[in-house]
């Protein structure tokens, strides 16, 4: 019998198991100017801004176009995501445009913890800048659960606090200006009203006095004066919702601008926000408690974090309510029960039952036209998004559904025309 | 009077109607030239449209942009047609309309609902094109011979590129064209139903609209057999080839204004060079100098030719019976190229072999003596066979010999043939890693081709037309299908049939770079590159790749028979001095003849061809095993083969059939893993269980209407069959957990299901009808905590089962991991057993890495067997996964069956006589991820990576190429 011995060379080491994760020190945290990728670009723009009032410099990028997709397809598996691949793309053009000091560089990218593959954005961010030359770049997780830890980038209590109300602030100004752009009277009015509001908050959150919850609920109640107070020209227009992948589905880099599209095809865009995403982040947690007795510890943390959220988001929708006629935000408890007649609470990744929900919302707001938005090849969507669309059809015949799928090879016409399939629709019912 | 215009992807239709009278049609090719085209249809209407008011809608997706230009009123093509249907044929139930490129269904009765095809499916027009240009006939006559066909043989329908990577292998295999014409009529009637039925069943009163249904007598005979439409159903209208445009002009009655024929030329012709949306790049030459430097360089890199009219001696001949061409090389004794062939196999490679070896024999007389002969290729086995070849090799190394001959310290090798890409790393002289495309970005050499041929030039013509292009178009790089739809969308904006020629260069570089090479800088590749393969013959494409990777590379000018050339070197070395080549008189009474047979020996059920020739001779082809070959019976020797003794262990789970209750589980996805927990607590409790067994392609048929998502994987698609089988078998119930958790084992950060493992019990629930009939459960489950999984089941299990104490339960559950446990332990022992008997025998052992589920044989396709075939001891995963620790991945280690396979590769690299294939299925996000992390574990410590992507695709020639590339590699390593 023929004896193999394995190779000495061959045993692995702890040099093999190494990992070279370059950490933010503090000492990093006195100098580096830390990036934000664009996704929903006046949230982030706020809290790149409040991030100087806990010590950091941070800064959200604004370079987009085929550059930025170019470069994505060149660092990434082409088999991935599309926002991994725009991400990507955004942040090493941005390196690349000598722009920045790369000495005293930072990266900082989100990460969720699920069962999707988006939780693995920000290694695929690292191994892309490793093959670009700029490995030594140290890239932050922000994330919730303790997944990766900096010595120089802490979460405290009153950062989430202000993160929150960048959060918040940033989902008035996208239910508003949806409600305001299709009917303005002056073209460019409500973009211009948003720009200045943004720039207000940008100025606000990045000053270190601190926030009263007076002074927010009054902000609140400004923006949306602001906006009702636009010359607007109230013709009937077909609301159509937008679902989808969360990065697709805000993102106007990814979606080809889908929300000004359909301004420009005459129709309004309805969408949930972000807030909604976190609630349904925070409630996750408790549900999987409620199912399984897991995150036992976590929990504790999590409920009422959960009822804190609720509460803010009653704020807004008050706000709305007192002083305009704009159609507030639903209720997320109210949008979880009617998500539960066609899907399962738990189903949690990706988007999860909370895009089944959000459709279901849409409907329950007279709505009749809804497009799904994903990354080509989403996995979670082939459950959440086409696999639900057959349910939700079957108890709301007149309602129409187009699922669209966004890709750096994807033909716009075949999206548009797609669109405007649903469009058409919509016009012979009105 | 109104005028509708549909502007498809192909072709114009216009219709001049008046109330109901239709005065006038046409329809034509646009060749790309869509403004031009719409206006010369116009202009020939003039008599007609002259002094008339007029309403004027568009439609059809090239439409859009001209509509938009022109200021015309758009109608929606989908939805002209509906408005058509409704008014013409009030009793439909479903339209189905194919065109060029996009493929929609409409359900009028019950909820209307209107349906296009996904991103991944287009082309179906341009696909039975495609096809007919592959098998050198026109599309009338591809549908002529459909029509006497004798056999359908199974052919991947999730896309073009899918079905074409079935279909070319039966080319090369010699089925009859017939066969294959009607195979490809059925693929894209399966495409359309799972595509677009999503859950709606297409009966009642059904219409076929649109081009290909309206010519081709094959497709319809197709969906009518396959929908089971009965007489007076199938409806195939005189007007299906207009129906767009009939529907625009009835949509042209919603605009009260109304223009005139000079008003509407004139507004037409303002487009013709209007504002183009289209992302450009710069041009492939920047100035004449640059072009000039490129040619003098490449002029140089030239083979040393002999003279074969003057030669006397020794010759060796190569030949490279590639996918859709066919080449030969004879070279002297001292490497001199004395003659050569390169054609295109026109559908038939044993008759353009056949006449070239008269040729050769003609040329050659008493003269030129054949030493020996070697063939290579997808046809390798069948020319071997037919001709009696001396030696036969795998396609990647007759490139690496060929390469060597042109640049001895040659460090990397780019081939682009027509079907294939294929890269060779070579490192200290031994072949260091291979890279092969896996479907999606196949067929990119033929797709040129066919291309130019579609708009009517030469392959050589409308390559050298890319060079003058000024600013190539950005055709994205994801495959043909998309490529072809980004095309149309450049054509539509007006862009230049130079620019569209260079866009498609670039595009297929940047498909061999980004999705096959995976390189970032050129030093990855190295100093010394070679490319070759007809389609490098084409400049743009070779420029296009110098200025990606900003580096210089050697094009030989035999580029295109490369491989010939290689299995002519192959032929020299092997010092054969006698050679069995058939040629002279024995060839000329050469006949062949091929019989298409279904194997019984196993699950697998392959589709065999039997050629026979006219020597008696015979060569079976389609086979995965070498059952056929050896009389049925398997070959010799004990079979160490794991994925076998997994397939078995499964089938071994006995029912009860006496019991009261019936539980039925589908045997897919990750029960595949978990069943022995599922058999152990159900049998525990008192029922009987039935599993549905492996899946087959039937069986993916039988459920394939009910799929929403045509994107998903393979497996996924697959449960939706079983759920029928098992109601068929009528079961009382059945039972399909969805876990978000997988088991925990440890070492990882956390363990995940994938989404669509972990979830597609809930898709199933919302999209097959037939779950309302049956107790249907599907409860969301923790299998890591037994007290806890007690609590759910407590629950979940219908209380007519039986009152079922906690204690009960959690010891039906325990008894449930027992079984788990000791199947674990099994198939560790067999893996332990398998590599103990593969050393004792000196057998290589390949470690078939996938998901527990790819054991399935209509997932796995019998990659297996075919592994056993070519002589290795066959392990799986989770058979070794427990004999190392977790080694650390670069990302997040969260999904169990995931984490198995990173410690098998760790466990790989310590074992010299093993290596390590991963199996993926199409559409597998979380692979695009874990693929990279494999080939890096495995790199840590120089083992070659092999990756096989699986789906649908039956074929297993291209899988045969990788897995023959990979021994070959190792037996050059050995040498070295």
């Amino acid at each position: 019998m023929e004896t193999v011995t394995a190779n000495k060379a061959w045993e692995w080491t702890a040099e093999d198991d190494k990992l070279e994760r370059v950490e933010f020190t503090a000492e990093m945290k006195k100098d580096y100017t830390i990036l934000l990728p664009t996704m929903l670009p006046r949230h982030l723009k706020m809290i790149a801004s409040l991030l100087n009032v806990y010590g950091y410099k941070a800064k959200m990028l604004e370079n987009d176009g085929q550059e930025v997709i170019d470069t994505g397809l060149k660092y990434t598996h082409n088999d991935i995501c599309y926002p991994a691949l725009l991400v990507i793309g955004q942040f090493i053009t941005a390196l690349q445009s000598g722009e920045y000091d790369l000495e005293k560089t930072a990266l900082l990218f989100t990460q969720t913890g699920g069962g999707c593959r988006a939780s693995n954005y920000i290694s695929l961010v690292r191994k892309a800048l490793k093959k670009a030359g700029y490995g030594y770049i140290p890239v932050i997780s922000l994330n919730f659960v303790g997944l990766e830890k900096n010595s120089g980038f802490k979460l405290s209590l009153s950062m989430i606090r202000r993160m929150m109300y960048a959060v918040l602030y940033g989902d008035i100004m996208m239910y508003t200006i949806n409600q305001t752009k299709p009917y303005e009277i002056e073209k460019g009015s409500s973009e211009k009203l948003a720009d200045e509001w943004t720039e207000k908050l940008v100025e606000r959150l990045g000053n270190k006095k601190s926030l009263s919850y007076g002074e927010i609920k009054r902000t609140y109640r400004d923006i949306i004066k602001s906006f009702a107070e636009l010359p607007m020209n109230k013709v009937k227009k077909e609301r159509v919702g937008i679902v989808g992948e969360i990065y697709v589905k805000f993102s106007p880099l990814a979606n080809r601008n889908l929300e000004n599209y359909l301004i420009e095809e005459g129709a309004e865009p309805v969408m949930a926000g972000l807030t909604d995403f976190a609630m349904f982040y925070l409630y996750g947690r408790v549900i999987e408690y409620d199912m399984y007795r897991i995150h036992k510890k976590s929990v504790h943390i999590m409920r009422p974090a959960f009822k804190i959220l609720c509460k803010k988001q009653k704020d807004i929708i008050e706000a709305f309510r007192e002083v305009s006629d704009f159609i507030p935000p639903t209720e997320f408890t109210h949008v979880a029960k009617l998500g539960r007649e066609y899907i399962n609470y738990g189903v949690k990744m990706g988007e999860g039952w909370l895009l089944v929900a959000e459709m279901a919302e849409h409907i329950d707001s007279g709505i009749k036209s809804i497009v799904c938005t994903q990354p080509f090849g989403c996995l979670p969507n082939h459950i959440v998004g086409k696999g639900a669309m057959k349910a939700v059809k079957e108890k709301n015949p007149e309602v129409s559904i187009i699922s669209v799928d966004y890709d750096a090879s994807a033909s716009e016409i075949n999206q548009k025309n797609r669109i405007k399939l649903l469009l058409a629709n919509a016009a012979s019912d009105m | 009077m109104n005028v509708g215009v549909d502007v498809g992807s192909t072709t114009v239709k216009i219709v001049i109607t008046e109330g109901d009278k239709l005065l006038y049609q046409k329809y034509e090719r646009h060749y790309s030239q869509v403004r031009h085209k719409t206006l010369a249809f116009i202009r020939e209407c003039e008599e007609i449209l002259r002094g008339c008011d007029l309403r004027v809608a568009i439609s059809g997706s090239a439409g859009l942009g001209l509509a938009d230009a022109a200021g015309l009123l758009f109608v929606q093509e989908v939805y002209a047609t509906f408005a058509l249907v409704k008014e013409k044929e009030p009793g439909t139930d479903v339209v189905i309309e194919l065109g060029g490129e996009d493929a929609k269904i409409i359900f009028l009765k019950g909820g209307v609902d209107e349906r296009m095809n996904g991103t991944c499916a287009g082309g179906t027009g341009a696909f039975i094109d495609q096809m007919a240009t592959l098998l050198d006939v026109t599309p009338d006559e591809l549908d002529a011979l459909s029509l006497e066909h004798k056999k359908v043989y199974p052919i991947a329908s999730r896309c073009g590129v899918f079905a074409k990577t079935d279909i070319q292998p039966l080319i090369n295999q010699g089925v009859s064209k017939s066969d294959i014409a009607a195979s490809i009529y059925y693929a894209v009637v399966n495409q359309t139903i799972a595509g677009l039925a999503q859950g709606r069943k297409i009966e009642g009163k059904v219409m076929f609209l649109g081009g290909p249904l309206f010519y081709n007598k094959g497709l319809k005979e197709a969906f009518t057999d396959m929908l089971k439409l009965q007489e007076g159903n199938a409806v195939f209208p005189a007007y299906a080839l207009y129906s767009v445009a009939l529907g625009a002009s009835l949509y042209a009655n919603k605009q009260e204004k109304t223009t005139d024929y000079d008003t509407l030329c004139r507004a037409i012709e303002a487009t013709l060079d209007g504002q183009k949306n289209v992302v450009c790049m710069p041009a492939l030459f920047a100035n004449e100098a640059e072009k000039k430097e490129f040619d003098g360089r490449h002029a140089k890199e030239t083979v040393i030719y002999g003279d074969v009219d003057s030669y006397e001696g020794k010759a060796y001949l190569g030949i490279d019976c590639g996918s859709t061409t066919t080449k030969l090389a004879l070279i002297s004794d001292k490497k001199e190229l004395l003659w050569s062939f390169y054609d295109s196999n026109k559908g038939n490679p044993v008759d353009v072999v056949k006449a070239q070896l008269m040729e050769i024999s003609r040329i050659c007389g008493d003269r030129i003596k054949i030493a020996g002969s070697a063939v290579t290729g997808y046809g390798e086995e069948l020319i071997r066979n037919a001709f009696h070849i001396d030696k036969g090799l795998v396609e990647t190394m007759a490139h690496f010999m060929a390469a060597k001959h042109f640049c001895p310290e040659v460090d990397f090798i780019l081939d682009i043939g027509g079907q294939d890409i294929k890269c060779i790393q070579i490192k200290d002289n031994a072949v260091d890693s291979i890279m092969l495309n896996e479907a999606c970005s196949s067929g990119c050499g033929s797709f040129i081709e066919t291309f130019a041929k579609s708009l009517g030039y030469q392959t050589a013509e409308f390559a050298k037309l890319a060079l003058g292009g000024d600013a190539p178009v950005d055709l994205g790089s994801r495959c043909t299908v998309f490529m072809n739809s980004s095309i149309k969308q450049a054509q539509k904006d007006g862009v230049s049939v130079e620019n569209i020629s260079a866009g498609i260069a670039v595009s297929v570089i940047k498909n061999a770079i980004y999705k096959v090479i995976r390189a970032n800088s050129p030093e990855e590749l190295g100093e010394h590159i070679v490319v070759q393969g007809g389609t490098f013959l084409n400049d743009a494409v070779l420029r296009s790749f110098e200025k990606e990777i900003g580096h210089d590379v050697i094009r030989p000018n035999i580029a295109g028979i490369m491989g010939a050339f290689g299995a002519a070197i192959y032929a020299l070395n092997a010092g054969l001095s006698e050679s069995t080549t058939l040629l002279g008189e024995a060839l000329a009474s050469f006949t062949h003849t091929s019989k298409a047979v279904v194997c019984q020996g196993c699950t697998n059920h392959c589709s065999l061809t039997v050629n026979t020739f006219s020597d008696g001779g015979k060569y079976i082809s389609g086979n995965r095993c070498e059952k056929m070959k050896n009389g049925g019976k398997k070959s010799a020797g004990e079979s160490l083969n794991m994925y076998e003794f997994k397939r078995n262990r499964l089938e071994s789970m006995k029912e009860f059939p006496d019991r009261k209750i019936t539980v039925g589980i589908p045997l897919q996805l990750g029960v595949y893993d978990l069943a022995p927990l599922w058999y152990g607590i159900f049998t525990t409790l008192g029922m009987n269980v039935k599993f549905s067994g492996f899946s087959s392609r039937e069986l993916y048929i039988k459920g394939q209407d009910s799929i929403p998502s045509d994107t998903v994987c393979y497996p996924a698609k697959l449960m939706h069959g079983h759920i029928h089988r098992l109601i068929e078998e009528k079961v009382d119930a059945i039972f399909l957990p969805c876990l978000t958790y997988n088991v925990e084992e440890g070492g990882g950060d956390n363990h995940y299901n994938c989404a669509v493992v972990a979830y597609y019990p809930e898709l199933l629930r919302g999209n097959m009808e037939e779950l309302k009939e049956i107790t249907y459960l599907a409860p969301f489950l923790n299998i890591n905590d037994e007290k806890e999984l007690a609590r759910e089941l407590e629950m979940y299990l219908p209380k007519e089962w039986g009152n079922f104490t906690r204690r009960e339960l959690l010891k039906a559950i325990r008894a449930g991991f027992d079984l788990y446990d000791k199947t674990r332990k099994e198939t560790q022992e067999e893996a332990a057993r398998i590599i103990k008997k593969a050393r004792e025998q000196g057998k290589k052992i390949m470690v078939l890495a996938g998901r527990p589920y790819h054991i399935d044989p209509e997932i796995g396709h019998g990659i297996d067997l075919l592994a056993e075939s070519l002589g290795f001891a066959v392990v799986s995963e989770d058979g070794i996964s427990h004999l190392t620790s977790m080694p650390r991945v670069a990302v997040l280690n969260q999904w169990t069956f995931h984490s198995r396979m990173y410690a098998a590769a760790k466990y790989v690299t310590s074992q010299p006589d093993m290596e390590l294939v991963q199996l993926v299925s199409f559409g597998c996000g979380i692979d695009a991820i874990t693929t990279d992390e494999m080939r890096s574990i495995l790199a840590k410590k120089g083992k070659l990576y092999t990756q096989i992507k699986i789906d649908e695709i039956n074929n297993l020639s291209a899988v045969n190429i990788r897995l023959r590339s990979l021994v070959g590699a190792l037996e050059m390593r050995k040498e070295e």
